[in-house]
């Protein structure tokens, strides 16, 4: 008979119509500004420098080696040396960047600079509140907008942050041991000259 | 009391004309008819802008969204935001359009789409304008909608607003064939062509129970349905919205509208809406009259703008349904099955009349509209046209 599908078909919206004042879950609209999902830990968009301890001057981890400004394939990272060294989390005197900033309205989040960091000095941030009013000066982020705590790394991705931890612990270790060794190699070699 | 509030309007209008007592009678009737129209169209601007919200509101739930809910309480400011939204765009002609032509189209149809508003009768003693040709208004000037849609077509100077033009005559007309056929019953079994007297003539209530709408005789619930449907393609609503489907033509005849102009467009679409389902409220579900004995303490135009409200939320419950249909295919339906239909509504009412108006006609009016839609049914069933489906890697 004709009509037959359209009424069958009514009935399904019908049902949908009515459900959705009762039933809470076949509503899946998350109504964002109020409410929110937790974004997935893998989730990433722009790399941000992670610090030790408090200071975001002493504890970052940039030894402004330059890799990630040369791998970036849009080229949003600019990086100038600084004159001077600082101590790094080994206590090693290191250069650090006087000048690190991303153009994040170039960046297309490809994780390369992460992957190319030898030092775990550069992570992605899940941060993506980022609209702004202006389009050139207040997309680019300086180095005091790009330095973030340790904790704060910790706090947004868990698994990530306890590996890089443990293996920046284990070099710290290592180095500290073979320091050991080479001033008491170095005690052992001078001595009998004495 | 009951009576009093039943005619509030009517008195507020006598109270306003009060002030004129002793100017000549033309100027009375001047200021009798503007506060007609001003009434009508605060009215059903008002619903208008509700209806946009609520429509979103309830497609949205259909889909199992909330809908608008940001601009004030539960979105009801919505429609203020997109007005001003409409407003302060830029109103673009394009260089090689017609520019008068581009101009009057919008004016046009809003002015079809309003003028029809006027003689519905809205509750006792609350038509606007009593004609006593009233349906014969309403569907002249219903038709001029067409005019205005191939004027906005044309004067716009595009292939879309061409194409989406010429969709929209070619469906409109097929469909104002049945739509003025449906009627014909009425007139036919009321003798008039004056609304007034077709919700006079479905007063009373049969056995004392069910109201004497004519909806509720076979004829009359047929015609009704077709009518409806009819309506739907009038108005260019979806399931028949080809002539402004978004996926094929932009927007059909409004591609090169832009702001105020294209807002009037939407408006006068509403309009005519509203016009449409007024009339279906008026001949087939019994005007203003209440559906029981012991509900007639309310208002007449409360029942007038409830059976509106119903019917509008049809509408839109359509429109959350069904998908849009092809040109053919609405085309097939409007020559095939509504035309014979509407005819058989005709002869049903025919019947009915002479086997007596009461059961014996109910019943006879039944079985003719019963063989021909088997009839139609059995011939237009295009399943039976197909070898069913086989597919050779996908199970």
């Amino acid at each position: 008979m004709i009509g037959i599908g359209i009424l069958k078909g009514m009935a399904v919206t019908a049902r949908n119509f009515v459900g959705s004042y009762f039933e809470k879950e076949r509503l899946i609209t998350v109504q964002y500004p109020e409410e929110r999902n937790p974004l997935p830990e893998n989730y990433r968009n722009f790399p941000f420098l992670p610090y030790d301890g408090d200071d975001p001057h002493a504890g970052l981890r940039c030894v402004a080696c330059k890799i990630c400004e040369k791998e970036c394939p849009p080229q949003c990272i600019y990086i100038v040396k600084s004159e001077d060294k600082k101590p790094d989390y080994m206590g090693k005197p290191q250069f650090y960047p006087a000048v690190f900033d991303i153009d994040i309205s170039v960046c297309m989040s490809c994780q390369i600079c992460v992957e190319v960091c030898p030092f775990e000095a550069i992570k992605m941030d899940k941060d993506f509140e980022l609209s702004r009013r202006e389009r050139f000066d207040a997309l680019l982020l300086r180095k005091s907008d790009l330095a973030k705590s340790n904790e704060y790394y910790q706090r947004i991705c868990p698994t990530d942050a306890a590996e890089v931890d443990a293996k920046l612990a284990a070099a710290a270790e290592a180095a500290a041991k073979k320091k050991a060794v080479s001033a008491a190699a170095a005690t052992a070699a001078t001595s009998p000259a004495r | 009391m009951s009576k009093s509030i039943d005619q509030i309007f009517i008195s507020a209008k006598q109270w306003l004309l009060s002030w004129l007592t002793g100017a000549p009678d033309w100027v009375i009737q001047v200021a009798s008819s503007l506060i007609n129209i001003f009434t009508l169209l605060a009215v059903f601007l008002t619903l208008f802008a509700l209806m946009s919200v609520l429509e979103r509101k309830i497609l949205g739930r259909i889909q199992n969204r909330y809908g608008p809910n940001r601009v004030g309480p539960f979105g009801l400011l919505q429609p203020v935001a997109d007005g001003i939204k409409m407003l302060i765009k830029e109103d673009i002609v394009p260089a090689r359009a017609d520019k008068i032509v581009h101009f009057l189209a919008p004016i046009l149809i809003a002015a079809a789409a309003v003028l029809a508003l006027g003689v519905i009768p809205y509750g006792r003693n609350m038509t606007p304008f009593t004609i006593d040709g009233g349906i014969l208004f309403f569907f002249a000037v219903g038709s001029t909608t067409e005019l205005a849609v191939f004027m906005a077509g044309w004067g716009s100077n595009n292939k879309f607003s061409m194409l989406g033009a010429m969709r929209a005559i070619a469906q409109m007309i097929s469909y104002e064939l049945p739509l003025i056929i449906t009627v014909l019953p009425v007139v036919m079994v009321v003798g008039s062509l004056n609304p007034d007297a077709i919700v006079a003539a479905q007063n009373g209530y049969a056995l004392g129970l069910v109201p004497r709408w004519f909806v509720f005789t076979p004829w009359g619930a047929t015609a009704f349905i077709l009518f409806f449907v009819s309506g739907l393609v009038e108005s260019n609503r979806t399931p028949f919205d080809v002539p402004e489907g978004e996926s094929e033509i932009v927007a059909g005849h409004m591609t090169e509208y832009s702001g105020f102009k294209y807002a009037t467009f939407f408006m006068a679409e509403y309009i005519g809406m509203f016009a449409i389902t007024g009339l279906a409220a008026t001949l087939f579900l019994g005007g203003w009259h209440s559906p029981m004995r012991a509900l007639e303490f309310l208002p007449s135009y409360v029942w007038f703008f409830a059976k509106l409200s119903a019917l509008l939320f049809v509408y839109i419950w359509l429109r959350g349904t069904l998908p849009r249909t092809r040109v053919d295919q609405i085309m097939n339906f409007a020559w095939k099955f509504m035309l014979p239909m509407a005819f058989t509504c005709v002869i049903a009412a025919a019947v009915w009349h002479y086997a007596g108006r009461g059961l014996r006609g109910w019943l006879w009016s039944l079985v003719v509209i019963a063989i021909v839609y088997t009839a139609l049914s059995i011939l237009l069933d295009a399943r039976r046209k197909f070898a069913p489906r086989t597919y050779r890697f996908a199970e």
